[in-house]
């Protein structure tokens, strides 16, 4: 924190109220259907009602007949052009328009461009498509069974639906901590598919200028560089004819870092009819065709031996849906989900996973997680429990006595991970403490003995997020690095350019901390731009917590060349030596002499007025970060629940957060980051779920079936912290946004578990639904 | 297939009195309200976000009362009175809704915030002194996908004790 004579600079550690709120309590955000254009035409999609079928015709003629309809574009007319199919994140390709076959209920099949939506939507309803169905595939299981339909059919030479096999860490040497082992404890368990769904669907408004060329494309892109890049790539535009603005985004949490076919289809109508075309997705488009999460089937063998983890050994298979579009670094199939040693000392582990095709939606990877960090966390927190459980043993002290302990990171875990800093027993202490768990052990017991059933679970997760290093993480190629520009202004007011695109996360306050924190500015006299590929500075965009580890780094790198520079102005300005000059608090002063000193103020204003000669002018710079390794902030949740033996349902009494994500820029904006992620968490755990029937129609595409949770189910949460900050980022901030969302999960579930473990019970299955826990209950004895 | 579609003419003139000005326009009869506001009248802090009167986003007061305008028909609201978040606040002021929701951090993205904001005033107008759990209950018909709710809480509370303070 500096200290100024006259005043504080609201820097580090400073709650400062945030500076975006002030047009969205007003309503004047600028959200992309905000976006209204001259001549602006509207797209609509005809989705398909079958899960698996081959196309045998479409007749578009009626709908074309539509008055107010200007066109109706059909994958035929995109193969034209080359874009019926464009390539995904992760090496595959994916239909832009059905073609030969739909393959999934959903699918975009035909696009209607009109006059206004509502004459749009009309018109898909009169395309009259042939389809000749075919056998759906609802599970990886049958999916990669013999003889099951073959879904890629359109890959050459392609005969089944297996996608990848991916391993991480040492088989033999797992092996062998397994045949060693006294004990061999199992869980297998299904992280099942649930939605970001964020408030604002996905959208654009694409705009072709056909006089000069140029394509503006406002679209709800997290990633608006990468996005540009790609654009460039699949439409052969040429790049800087390409301007992607990312407006204000009404919640992305993953949902919006994929390329979807409406992006494409508008930017082709744009381009082929001269005239910007609006495409707003509706929410069952948004539930039922983009990026979903998780849906991964995992079973974890865990090798124990005088009470220590010796070997961890899991086996995956992921549901990736119809193409392979998982949002992840290139070179990890499975993203990151071999941080799954999580938190303990386990010397041997390995991973081994295979993905397949379905007849199901494509994505994969998003919902506030770093690339399956979430699902690794809850396989192992799940599986902790359940050892220390037939280990006879409390699941705390299982935990504490496994944990690597802070004397030893940098630490190297099995899978090839280097955990950077971390104190997990730091955090769950104060996270018991705050909970008053002996107490609480010893109510659940009496409780017991009167018939009610309390749970108490905890979950002591570590995450990886800040990806990364560029030698060893990309995405499409492109490193995963980011810009940060600031140009500070003769009058000493700075405008901060960055790479990334906040989505709520508050970056226009946050960012003008760190270089309030950097300059001695103050965070009002930094104006923080962002979204924008024309006037920002390159780089691969906000998601995996990635902002704070990776941009808010280069923010701090370009501020301090800024100082630099600044010094030697100072120099300048004070007829001092460079050597003889000290940094403080927003001014330079000749040591020794305080009363010699000069603000940032004036020497910006220097810097366009009275520089040394020689000196080039101007005081600005970028910085483009290259994170040495990635960050791994951790926590510990503790959540106790009430079970009504009648029902099966269960009440949350308690939840108990400390996280540790190094230093806290702004703390207030942290802990609502880490609320927001507490409830998706709570989310998954309770009742979130995207499923599908046998014939492949979704359940779960509309809010009143995909059921999230409102402020009456939500819980109270009460948070507590530590901070261990990251050696290696220049502020030593890790990053948050997903932190809850990765550890809560399994917290829920532990405690409902917990309230039935006495009976034998060792697992239920997400959404921990009251039925599921009823069924448990009448099979343990415990129904009420 | 709907007949508008075919005759553009199933139409009719409708007078809404919005955020205290009488506004006239000519509009289909299946205009939503929603798309009234945002569309023809280019209030556009009114948001879309689920279509089924589930998410709250869309929330705007009716003669005082908070209903999701996704699912009312525009020329059902004749005669009536309508305030969106663009009415809120006085002239060049904040209403102590507004205030509540930037001081206690109870927005992030701000796309349910308008319609989480006018359900909030339309409970404190009733009620000044709301209990947590009141102010939960309230709330329900509004989702949240960030914040976790409890700085809204925090935030209608806010807005409770300031109003209180006035009155």
């Amino acid at each position: 924190m500096a200290v100024s004579e006259d005043r504080v600079v609201r820097g580090i550690g400073h709650s400062v109220k945030r500076f975006e709120d002030g047009r969205f309590i007003r309503g004047r955000g600028n959200y992309v259907d905000d976006i209204v254009l001259p001549r602006m035409l509207h797209l609509e999609f005809l989705r398909s009602p079958l899960a698996h079928a081959r196309i045998r015709s479409i007749d578009t003629s009626a709908a074309e007949a539509v008055p107010g309809v200007v066109a109706v574009v059909t994958g035929e007319l995109l193969a034209q052009h080359s874009l019926a199919w464009m390539p995904t994140l992760s090496g595959d390709t994916q239909a832009v328009l059905a073609t030969d076959k739909v393959r999934f209920q959903g699918q975009e099949v035909a696009a209607v461009i009109a006059e206004s939506a509502y004459v749009a939507k009309d018109a898909t309803e009169l395309i009259d498509v042939d389809y000749e169905p075919l056998p759906p595939v609802t599970s990886p299981q049958q999916a990669l069974a013999e003889g099951a339909p073959v879904i890629r059919d359109d890959k050459e030479g392609k005969d089944s639906n297996h996608i990848y096999s991916w391993e991480a860490g040492d088989a033999a040497a797992t092996e062998q901590a397994f045949a060693e082992a006294d004990q061999v404890v199992e869980l297998e368990t299904f992280y099942p598919r649930c939605h970001p769904a964020p408030l604002e669907c996905c959208g654009c408004v694409a705009d072709v200028d056909p006089a000069t060329g140029k394509a503006t494309i406002y679209m709800t892109s997290q990633a608006p560089h990468a996005h540009r890049t790609l654009f460039a790539l699949v439409a052969g535009l040429p790049e800087h004819k390409i301007r992607i603005v990312s407006p204000d985004i009404g919640g992305g949490f993953g949902n919006k870092v994929p390329i979807y076919p409406g992006y494409v289809v508008a930017t082709a109508a744009s381009l082929l009819l001269g005239q910007p075309v609006k495409w707003i997705e509706d929410r069952t488009g948004n539930l039922i065709s983009t990026g979903f999460a998780r849906d991964y089937h995992m079973r974890g063998e865990l090798a124990v031996k005088d009470g220590r983890m010796t070997g961890l050994r899991v086996n995956m298979l992921s549901d990736n849906g119809a193409f392979f579009a998982d949002a992840q670094p290139t070179r990890c199939k499975a993203g990151l989900f071999h941080i799954v040693t999580g938190s303990y000392d386990i010397p041997a582990a390995h991973v081994q996973t295979e993905g397949a095709y379905t007849n199901k939606a494509p994505g994969g990877v998003a919902y506030r997680c770093s690339f399956r960090v979430t699902e690794a966390s809850y396989l192992i927190e799940r599986l902790v429990q359940t050892a220390a459980y037939e280990l006879g043993e409390d699941p705390v002290e299982f935990r504490r006595r496994n944990f690597v302990r802070p004397d030893q990171f940098p630490y190297k875990s099995a899978t090839g991970f280097t955990y950077d800093s971390g104190d997990y027993e730091g955090a769950l202490d104060l996270a018991l403490e705050k909970l008053g768990y002996a107490d609480l052990r010893r109510e659940q017991a009496e409780a017991r003995e009167r018939g009610e059933l309390i749970g108490i679970g905890v979950a002591t997760f570590t995450e990886v997020v800040g990806a990364g290093h560029g030698a060893e993480y990309d995405i499409a190629g492109l490193r995963m690095n980011d810009g940060a520009e600031l140009r500070i202004h003769p009058t000493g007011k700075a405008v901060l350019k960055l790479s990334v695109k906040s989505q709520g996360q508050g970056h226009e306050t946050t960012f003008a901390q760190i270089v309030a924190e950097e300059l001695g500015l103050q965070p009002e006299d930094v104006e923080v731009q962002e979204g924008d590929t024309d006037h920002t500075p390159y780089g691969l965009g906000t998601y995996a917590s990635r902002s704070t580890p990776v941009s808010g780094a280069a923010t701090s790198m370009v501020a301090r060349k800024i100082r630099k520079k600044a010094q030697k102005i100072a120099a300048h300005l004070l007829e001092a030596s460079e050597d003889d000059l000290e940094w403080s608090s927003g001014r330079f002063s000749v040591k020794g002499a305080p009363e010699k000193s000069t603000t940032i103020q004036d020497i910006a204003f220097a810097a366009y007025t009275n520089i040394p000669e020689g000196m080039e002018g101007g005081l600005e710079g970028v910085h483009y970060y290259d994170p040495p390794n990635m960050t791994y902030p951790f926590g510990a949740y503790a959540v106790v629940v009430e079970i009504d033996r009648g029902t099966g349902q269960w009440k949350v009494r308690k939840v108990v957060a400390v996280d540790d994500c190094g230093v806290r820029i702004n703390p207030m904006i942290v802990e609502g980051q880490i609320m927001g992620g507490l409830t998706e968490g709570f989310a998954i755990a309770a009742m979130e779920l995207i499923d599908f029937d046998e014939d492949g129609n979704c359940i779960g595409a509309n809010l009143m079936d995909y059921l999230i949770p409102t402020s009456w189910e939500t819980p109270a949460f009460d948070l507590g912290m530590t901070e261990t900050p990251s050696p290696h980022h220049p502020l030593g901030a890790k990053g948050v946004g997903e932190s809850a969302t990765v550890g809560a999960p399994a917290a829920f579930v532990n405690a409902v578990v917990d309230a039935l473990a006495h009976a034998g019970v060792r697992n239920l299955e997400m959404p921990v639904t009251p039925d599921k826990v009823w069924v448990a209950l009448q099979e343990a004895g415990l129904g009420g | 297939m709907t007949v508008a579609a075919e005759t553009g003419s199933l139409t009719r003139a409708i007078t809404v009195t919005v955020n205290g000005e009488a506004r006239s326009a000519e509009v289909e009869n299946r205009l939503l309200l929603v798309h009234f506001l945002r569309q023809t009248l280019g209030l556009t802090g009114t948001h879309v976000g689920c279509d089924t009167t589930s998410c709250g986003a869309c929330t705007v007061l009716l003669d005082g009362t908070p209903v999701k305008s996704c699912t009312v028909f525009a020329v059902s609201v004749e005669g009536r009175e309508v305030t969106t978040v663009e009415g809120l606040a006085p002239a060049g002021g904040l209403h102590p809704v507004q205030e509540g929701f930037h001081e206690e951090h109870g927005l992030q993205c701000g796309f349910c915030t308008p319609g989480m904001m006018l359900a909030s005033a339309a409970l404190l107008a009733e009620n000044p002194d709301p209990s947590e759990e009141e102010i939960r209950w309230a709330l329900s018909g509004n989702i949240c996908r960030c914040t976790g709710y409890q700085n809204i809480v925090k935030a209608v509370q806010h807005a409770g004790a300031k109003l209180r303070e006035g009155s």
